[in-house]
């Protein structure tokens, strides 16, 4: 029995603080022991942001080892491909909001920015399975992170991390005043992996 | 949900998910600490955020920022002469810095206790070097500790207030940036002191304080007698903890074990109870003096022992000299491959030490190469950044021969791609005199450098003083943003949020400084011709660019007018010529290039700020007028 490890990244400013907050109560409230620990210093900058996270009592260490993320969860396409090819783990799960933050080399044309199908590929190779995130009429783009909590609460992929665990880690972290909103968002994105 | 400031002066015990910075902040207080100095630095920082964010009326200590790292070791060594119980905190090479008065530090009866906590950075996320600060433990006589995740570091500290206080010396607690940011559930004690004593209790018959040079021989055989005391203590101390997590059985008739520290210590426990393999772990919670007894008797039950420490071989060396002296009869491994002396060295990087040294026993992880096809992603300036205005103004002064110094801070990032701009870094400050380094004998080639308003307080002066009383023929561009933006915003000295504003231009001219000019750098042409004025004056030359840091703006004007929204930029695609200055050259990450060639403004990324719309050649940018309108 080994750790159970989660991966979060972005680019900065785009909430993942908020993301692992709540993430990591909603697995202490589910009796998990955890482990885990943000990136912080030039990331802040337009950078790659990362937080860890990794369950259970053989995780004595906070960051998760490379290739061995159970489960990526990525604000950002280029992002989230970037921790499936070097981070996810053999049959692993990808959750990503796919939104597009064009790095500089893709802007001054030194590299191109990839399709959501090249993710697609990368994770097949790991035997894992992807699940896109992209919900219409979210007013505000900082939402995007609860998005990823509602679907993620749907596909129940860690163990005893339940929708109403994470329902109420999100109402206890929210200021009162932005709670309905988010909340929306949570059920929205839950609600459409029945769709597909 | 409670609130950090409250929990942090909480009376009674409590326990919660935090991140180690947090839970020495906590340690400090209930400890009864009563002044804590700083200046900030990756990975510490939020150490002075969780301090600086309880209400003044509910401190029982004093806590400043500083203006630079000596400064504020010297204020809290003041106060630890006082009598009072005292911590100073800031990044690895913060220590460089701090080093002229840290030296003489365990030469001194420290009579409240001192701490001196060390944010070292192995894998240099966020510093210009990895260095190895368990070295200046060695070179000062101060004794170290290392905790491995944020509960130890709790502990730890605690501990050392006890034995810096019982001893009156300072100590060491050495937190590296993943034991810093690490997050676990921490469980803390109550406080435990009453209120303050400010009683002034500096008596000089505690010193000798003055190592005068009759006195210096004294007060290093004190020192080192002190030293030699505080090894005792480490060879009995819980803190050196011999583990066996398979139970202590010999591997193919071998009796093996681990000796190493910290959060390295951890990534090789993890291996260890992963792998069932029978090696015991002698993990250092003191690294400085090694408890050489404890060592010794560890080597001597065993038949090969492995050194595994981050960084420089410190613990290796002093473990192999122990053990030649006491003539054990134990192998001693260690690190070969030269690429294991740098970075951090988590599970997996530990994994394949073991696997080097013990094939039969560990497998090597199968290795992971990054795939190249997938593009970079460079940290770079905010939207709406006003060094973002200033680069790009600058490289329009600049002949193609131009050298470019650059300093740390934000824009430090000038020196990637669009900008290319600031070609040599080493430290805090040094842009100028390096600068005048390079102009010296140059008659052909103009020297360009930077410097931050933060830096120009914590280590400008001199140089400036140097430069202008010398007349150096360089140009200085001093990168005001208002404040200490690159570690979060912390306030700066002149700004006006310590103490009096102190007005950059009075201040240089009274150093000497006789040509300077100054913009708000949005006015990008006034720049310009301000920097090819600069460079075409002999001597030394300075120009102040101006602009407050946007991030810190922006976050403060949404909080003061939440419903206010400035609105985008937009790209006219009549008039818009794909000459692509605004993304390639001028580089705001609010710009697309889309796969047609188009250009379109992020709606998530621009901040209305403008200053793009002077960069189009072919004026497309434009801004519809708050409330509707071109």
């Amino acid at each position: 029995m080994s750790s159970f490890n989660i991966y979060m990244c972005g680019v900065g400013g785009q909430g993942i603080g908020m993301l692992a907050e709540v993430l990591s109560r909603a697995c202490l409230d589910a009796g998990h022991k955890i482990m885990g620990c943000d990136t912080h210093g030039l990331a802040q900058r337009g950078g790659i942001v990362v937080s860890h996270l990794r369950i259970g009592v053989e995780a004595r260490t906070p960051r998760v080892p490379d290739g061995n993320a159970n489960l990526v969860i990525a604000l950002e396409r280029l992002e989230a491909l970037r921790a499936a090819d070097a981070m996810l783990a053999n049959s692993g799960t990808v959750i990503y909001y796919d939104t597009i933050y064009q790095p500089i080399h893709v802007r001054m044309g030194k590299t191109s920015y990839p399709e959501a199908d090249a993710l697609e590929e990368k994770v097949k190779t790991r035997g894992g399975k992807v699940e896109r995130v992209q919900l219409d009429g979210i007013e505000d783009p900082r939402m995007q992170n609860v998005a990823l909590l509602g679907r993620l609460a749907a596909t129940g992929v860690v163990e005893g991390v339940s929708a109403q665990i994470i329902e109420q880690a999100l109402r206890d972290a929210l200021p009162a005043k932005a709670l309905g909103a988010n909340l929306a968002v949570f059920e929205q994105a839950a609600e459409k992996i029945d769709q597909q | 949900m409670a609130k950090l400031k409250d929990m942090l002066v909480k009376r009674e015990s409590w326990s919660d998910l935090i991140m180690g910075n947090y839970a020495v902040a906590r340690a400090m207080i209930d400890t009864g600490t009563r002044v804590i100095t700083t200046f900030p630095g990756s990975p510490t920082p939020e150490i002075a955020a969780a301090l600086d964010s309880v209400d003044r009326d509910k401190r029982d200590y004093y806590f400043e920022y500083s203006t630079n790292e000596k400064v504020a070791l010297e204020v809290a060594a003041g106060a630890s002469l006082n009598g009072h119980l005292s911590t100073v905190f800031f990044k690895s090479v913060g220590l460089n810095v701090a080093s002229d008065s840290l030296i003489q530090l365990a030469l001194m009866e420290l009579i409240g206790g001192m701490v001196i906590i060390l944010g070292d950075d192995p894998g240099a996320n966020s510093s210009q070097n990895e260095q190895d600060n368990r070295w200046f433990a060695r070179m000062s006589y101060i004794p170290m500790l290392e905790p491995a995740n944020p509960q130890e570091a709790y502990d730890m500290y605690r501990e050392a207030v006890r034995l810096s206080k019982e001893r009156r010396i300072p100590i060491f607690l050495r937190m590296t940036t993943h034991v810093c940011h690490a997050r676990e559930v921490v469980k803390f004690n109550g406080i435990e002191t009453g209120a303050p004593d400010w009683t002034p209790g500096f008596d000089a018959a505690n010193g000798p304080y003055v190592p005068i040079v009759s006195a210096v021989f004294p007060l290093k055989r004190k020192a080192l007698a002190k030293l030699a005391d505080f090894e005792e203590l480490g060879n009995e101390c819980k803190l050196n903890e011999a583990l066996a997590p398979n139970g202590s059985k010999p591997v193919d008739g071998k009796r093996l074990g681990v000796i190493s520290s910290a959060l390295v210590a951890m990534s090789v426990l993890e291996n260890l109870e992963e792998t069932r393999a029978s090696v015991d772990l002698l993990k250092l919670g003191i690294t400085y003096p090694l408890p050489r007894k404890m060592i010794v008797e560890f080597l001597a039950d065993r038949d090969e022992v492995l050194v595994l420490e981050e960084l420089d071989s410190v613990l290796e060396n002093e473990i192999k000299a122990a053990a030649w002296d006491a003539g054990v009869d134990c192998k001693i491994l260690s690190r070969k491959d030269r690429e294991d002396f740098m970075g951090e060295l988590g599970p997996r990087r530990t994994m394949k030490i073991l696997s080097d040294v013990w094939p039969s026993i560990f497998d090597a992880p199968a290795e992971i190469v990054p795939s190249k096809e997938i593009s970079p992603r460079l940290p770079q300036m905010c939207p709406g950044c006003g060094h973002r205005s200033a680069f790009h103004a600058i490289r329009k002064a600049l002949e193609d021969d131009t050298i470019t110094v650059a300093d740390i801070g934000c824009h430090s990032l000038g020196f990637m791609p669009p900008y290319n701009m600031g070609e040599v870094l080493f430290s805090m400050g040094h842009g100028l005199s390096t600068a005048s380094g390079l102009s010296i004998g140059n008659d052909t080639r103009k020297v360009l450098t930077f410097i931050g308003d933060s830096t120009l307080i914590h280590a400008g002066l001199p140089g400036i003083v140097n430069a202008a009383n010398h007349d150096h023929n360089i140009t200085l561009v001093l990168m005001d943003n208002g404040t200490t933006a690159m570690t979060g915003h912390q306030p700066r000295f002149g700004s006006g949020e310590v103490g009096d504003k102190i007005p950059f231009v009075p201040l240089l001219e009274a150093l000497g400084v006789k040509f300077i000019r100054e913009t708000d750098t949005y006015k990008q042409a006034t720049l310009t011709q301000h920097i090819r004025d600069a460079n075409a004056h002999k001597g030394f030359a300075m120009v102040i660019a101006r602009h407050p840091c946007m991030l810190k703006f922006t976050r403060k004007q949404r909080k003061d007018m939440p419903d206010l929204k400035m609105p985008n930029v937009r790209v006219d695609q009549e008039k818009c010529e794909r000459i692509y200055e605004c993304v390639a050259e001028f580089g705001c990450p609010s710009f697309q290039k889309n796969e047609d060639g188009s250009v379109t403004v992020s709606e998530e990324l621009c901040i209305g700020d403008g200053s793009c719309l002077q960069t189009c050649p072919a004026q497309a940018l434009w801004r519809p007028k708050p409330g509707g309108g071109k």
